[in-house]
This record gives structure tokens, C-alpha cells and sequence, in this order.
């Protein structure tokens, strides 16, 4: 035997090479608290929330962008023009070239107003400003079944559901309605890129290909 | 046809049934819910064992009262023998399983060979969910993967079927034919996206739904208002989720540690006011059943009767929903129990043949 026993990394601390199996729930108690239960006591108790919820606090920010979602939308569809307006711009300095400082600011600037997570395929505007990618199931297709009668999520018990949100900020938004389009799974290679690029280019090159076929 | 059940293959109880125009699936729920019979769905406490034995009497206790068995994967996060495994088992023996596959423990690599793996196995029904967090099961430090979502699930294997494609694009030679469910859950906010939602998950290609445990009949109601106003129940069938509370005590800890269950404040008192509270709890699931069958579009029920499996045939019977219907039954066949009957004495008769006994016999 190798004495690397790992070490465990759990709430339980360090394996010792002794596995401490906790013993069976009875009645009137789930398993996930007798397993915390049974974690040995230390000094460091961690709070008792998610790991995304250790990292982020507070979510005003986020909610403040859906109440004005509507304002968001009038906004973000001008910035979009903008971007396409420069499309020229970007192909001359090169998408790939201009690329790593548009995402820092993307990922600066969108982090602040709606905790993005750089899934690089945003659909902010069809789930009423709010990222779906916060939902700790990172549901894009609308609530899961799980969420609290006081709109709070399963998961995080004082975040409001991320999807409760998204269908009030979808209300007020004239586009509203692409909420109700089903949204196909998160390609996990375009992570970290940005979104604004993407949807640039895209436009652009759909714009081109209807102009060629007019002219032709 | 002597002595065949409807809805069985003439060569094996194990076989997919004839195809039918018009069915996506070769299974028994899509043609009970097509003929337009009142369906009844259950579901199957998997077992914490290695032993087929365990899963096969778990089924018998439904036999001939539903017609089609939700085989669970890991609900609530806990752990248990899979869904794939315990469809494995279930259709060897002719019953016609539910697979569900939840999105929280695979990624869809996985999840498009469990389909294939299943449709191959004979599973006709799959029913896509989103799956509970890590947080409320027995294993809180899994990695949740939530690679796809229930929507993304129906619509991958939606093309998988109707397009024979994988994900990808790639082709399969053989497309999976199956009975596209998911689960809806009118009684958690939002409230008013609940219906549009079920229109999502019609559009991502589910072809009937179950619903969570429902308690508040008005509520339910309501949604299915909405949802026939939108025109959903023609392009879906609708089973609403009934089951039997034990007592007061168990309703009050459902309702404060298992996510998404709403248990109004006058189901409490009614149990809470009873002699015996777990023949209340019986008699509340029969009474919300005779309801809800009367809800225009509910086109049948799904019984959960967590660990009082025994319960569901007494509720489905005395709610008279089958209307003297009965589901397809596991029994003996005719011609095996005849040769059973004739070769019976071997087991018993102790005849001892010796060589030459039977040269002198022979003479």
C-alpha cells in the first residue's frame, strides 16, 4: 500500500486514511444533515452556503437590471448597432486580434450588471436580463420545479430564483415574448469569449449574404 | 389470440408491440393514452440493492393496476440502482417502464447513449426532467453537471428519433422509437409562466406530461384552464401526480425539506383531524383523484406512493378510474402453464429409473 492516502478536501476535513462513513438517516431527517452532522468539528466552519454563493454576495445589481429591463433592452439593441457599425473596424484590425481586450471588457462590464458568467452565447434578451447562467442549474429553458412558494431558489435559499426574475424583467420588455423560444444546450467550447463578437460577426455575415442575393 | 392480453406481442411479452400509424413509440402507454383511456402511471421506489429480485417485487405489487411504471433515477439526489438498470429488468419482464433521465448526473454524451442503451433494451417511454440539486440528496459533494436542461433533453432525443441524428449531427442507423414525457409543476412561481413553460416542453417535443404531487385541486385547476385556453392539451397528454400523505407530521416535513411540493394549510388540518391518519391520507389521494379526472384534458394519473407502494392499487380500485379497464397484467401464459401442469409431477414424484428398469420397459 502507498501511504499517499488523498487527502479529502471535504467539509469533513482531512481523510486521515480512515473513511468515515456516516451512519444511516432515520426518520424525520434527510441524509445530507446527518452527513453534515457527522463532519468532524474545527475551528474553520465555512458558512453554510454554495460555493458561487461564497464568491458572490449580493445580487442588487442584478435585480436592479431587471426592474430596468426594459430601458436594458432600448439600450443594449443600440449598443448592438453600434458594435455592427464598427463591424468594418473589427475586420480590419482583425476579429482575433481585438478579441481578448473586448472580452475583458465584457466580461468586466456585463459581471457588474448582470454576474455573467461568460457562457460567450448571451441570451440576456430573452430571459428578461437576467443571466440564466446564475441559476445553480444553469437552467436556460425557464424555473425548474423546484422553486420556493416565496420565489426563492432551491438551491440558495436567499437568492431569488433566477427565472422568477427573468419572467418579471420579460414583461416589461417589448421583446419579451423570446422568452417562450427553447433555447438550445450551452456549447461548452465557446466559454470565455465573447458574446458581443460573435453576434457582430454573425449579423454581419447574415446582412452580406441577403445583400449578395438581392444583388444577384 | 386465445388467452392474450391487448397491448402484449404474440411472441414474448418482452417484444415491442406492432407498430401503429401515427405512434412514435411501440409501447403500451402511448396506445392506452391514443385509444383515449384514462392512463395510470406509477412510480417505482428503486431499490438500495444488487438483487433483480427486489425490483421484480416491487413491480408485482402494481400488476395488472397501471400501465406503465416510472423507473426513478436518483430522485431528490439520493442514490439508488439506476433507471437504465432497473428498465433492464422491468422489460425482460414485459412491463412497460418509464425511463426518466435527469440532466443533474450526466452530460450528454451519456445521456444520448442511455437512450439507444434503453431503446434498445425496449424501453417506448422516456420522460425528461431537469433533475433535484446535489444540496437535498444524501451525496451533497457531487459535482452537479446540468450539461443539458429537461428542455435541451427532449429536444436532443427528439432529433435523435425523428431525425436519426445524434446531437452532433451524426447519423444513427437505427433511431430510438419513443413516448416523449417530461414533468410539469404548476404549483411552484412563477405561476403564470408555468403554462407557457409546458408549451415550451411541447415544442421541444414532449408528447405527455406528469405532474408533481398535486394538493391544491383549484390551483390545478386553474393551470389546466390556461393551458387548454392555449391549446396544449390536444398536443399532450396531461397526468396529474396524486399520492397518499402517511400523516400530519410526514406532510409538514415534505413540505419544509422536498423542494417544489405544495401542501395547502387545509390537507394539514384534514389529516391532523383524523382517527386514523394514514387511511385519511389514502382517502385524501382518492378524493383528489376523483377530482381531478373530472378537470377537461387530464387525460390520466400518476400514483406516487413513496414507501406505501401497497396503497397504490387500493387507491387506483377504489377511485374507479380504470372504469373496469385492467391494465396489462405479468401472468403465465396458457400454453407454458399447461406443459407447467403436465410436467408438475417430476418435481414431486420421486421415481428412481435404473438402466435396466428401462431396458425391460422397452420390451
Amino acid at each position: 500500500m502507498s501511504d499517499t492516502q488523498p487527502i479529502s478536501t471535504t467539509a469533513a476535513g482531512p481523510a486521515n486514511g480512515v473513511q468515515v462513513v456516516p451512519p444511516a438517516a432515520s426518520g424525520g431527517v434527510t441524509q445530507a444533515t446527518v452527513v453534515s452532522r457527522t463532519a468532524p468539528k474545527t475551528a474553520y466552519k465555512p458558512a453554510d452556503v454554495s460555493p458561487q454563493r461564497r464568491v458572490q454576495r449580493s445580487y442588487s445589481v442584478r435585480l436592479w437590471a431587471v426592474r430596468h429591463s426594459r430601458a436594458l433592452e432600448w439600450f443594449y439593441a443600440r449598443f448592438a448597432d453600434i458594435f455592427l457599425m464598427l463591424h468594418p473596424l473589427w475586420n480590419r484590425i482583425g476579429y482575433g486580434r481585438v478579441e481578448a481586450p473586448v472580452t475583458f471588457v465584457e466580461k468586466r462590464v456585463k459581471g457588474f450588471m448582470f454576474d455573467c458568467r461568460m457562457c460567450g452565447q448571451c441570451v440576456l434578451s430573452s430571459t428578461g436580463m437576467s443571466c440564466p447562467m446564475n441559476c445553480p442549474k444553469q437552467l436556460r429553458n425557464g424555473p425548474c420545479g423546484g422553486v420556493r412558494a416565496n420565489g426563492n431558489c432551491e438551491v440558495e435559499p436567499d437568492m431569488p430564483c433566477v427565472w422568477v426574475k427573468a419572467w418579471e424583467g420579460s414583461r416589461n420588455m417589448v421583446h419579451g415574448d423570446a422568452i417562450l423560444n427553447v433555447q438550445k444546450p450551452v456549447d461548452q467550447s465557446l466559454r470565455e469569449t465573447s458574446a458581443w463578437l460573435r453576434v457582430t460577426a454573425q449579423t454581419a455575415a447574415a446582412r452580406e449574404a441577403a445583400k449578395a442575393q438581392v444583388s444577384a | 389470440m386465445t388467452g392474450r392480453q391487448r397491448d402484449e406481442h404474440p411472441d414474448g411479452i418482452d417484444l415491442p408491440l406492432d407498430p401503429q400509424p401515427g405512434h412514435s413509440s411501440r409501447g403500451r402507454l402511448e396506445r392506452v393514452l391514443r385509444r383515449g383511456e384514462f392512463a395510470v402511471t406509477t412510480e417505482l421506489n428503486p431499490p438500495d440493492s444488487a438483487d433483480p429480485e427486489d425490483v421484480y417485487n416491487r413491480a408485482k405489487v402494481f400488476d395488472g393496476w397501471v400501465d406503465a411504471i416510472n423507473a426513478v433515477d436518483a430522485s431528490g439526489a439520493n442514490c439508488h440502482m439506476s433507471s437504465v438498470g432497473i428498465c433492464a429488468l422491468l422489460t425482460r419482464m414485459g412491463y412497460a417502464p418509464i425511463m426518466q433521465i435527469a440532466c443533474r448526473d450526466k452530460n450528454r454524451i451519456a445521456i444520448q447513449g442511455d437512450v439507444l442503451g434503453g431503446a434498445a433494451m425496449g424501453v417506448a417511454n422516456m420522460l425528461c426532467l431537469t433533475g433535484d440539486g446535489v444540496q437535498a440528496g444524501d451525496q451533497p459533494g457531487a459535482k452537479p453537471v446540468f450539461d443539458l436542461d429537461c428542455m435541451s433533453l427532449l429536444e436532443t432525443i427528439r432529433i435523435m428519433r425523428d431525425n436519426g441524428k445524434f446531437l452532433s449531427g451524426r447519423k444513427l442507423t437505427t433511431p430510438p422509437q419513443v413516448f416523449l414525457g417530461a414533468a410539469i409543476n404548476p404549483f411552484a412561481p412563477p405561476y403564470d409562466f408555468r403554462p407557457y413553460r409546458l408549451g415550451k416542453k411541447i415544442a421541444a417535443g414532449a408528447q405527455f406530461v406528469q405532474s408533481q404531487y398535486c394538493f391544491d385541486v383549484p390551483m390545478f385547476r386553474t393551470f389546466m384552464q390556461k393551458a387548454r385556453d392555449l391549446g396544449y392539451t390536444e398536443q399532450c397528454f396531461v397526468l396529474c401526480g396524486v399520492g397518499p400523505l402517511a400523516s400530519a407530521k410526514t406532510a409538514k416535513w415534505i413540505r419544509s425539506n422536498v423542494p417544489g411540493i405544495h401542501i395547502p394549510d387545509a390537507i394539514i388540518t384534514r389529516l391532523e383531524g383524523a382517527q386514523d391518519q394514514k387511511k385519511e391520507g389514502k382517502q385524501l389521494a382518492i378524493d383528489i383523484i376523483n377530482e381531478v379526472k373530472e378537470i377537461p384534458g387530464v387525460s390520466g394519473i400518476h400514483v406516487m406512493a413513496y414507501r406505501q407502494e401497497e396503497y397504490v392499487a387500493e387507491i387506483v380500485d377504489e377511485s374507479g378510474v380504470l372504469k373496469g379497464r385492467q391494465p396489462w397484467k405479468r401472468e403465465i401464459r396458457r400454453d407454458d402453464q399447461m406443459v407447467a401442469d403436465r410436467l408438475d409431477h417430476i418435481l414431486h414424484d420421486e421415481i428412481v429409473e435404473t438402466q435396466s428398469d428401462l431396458v425391460k420397459t422397452a420390451h
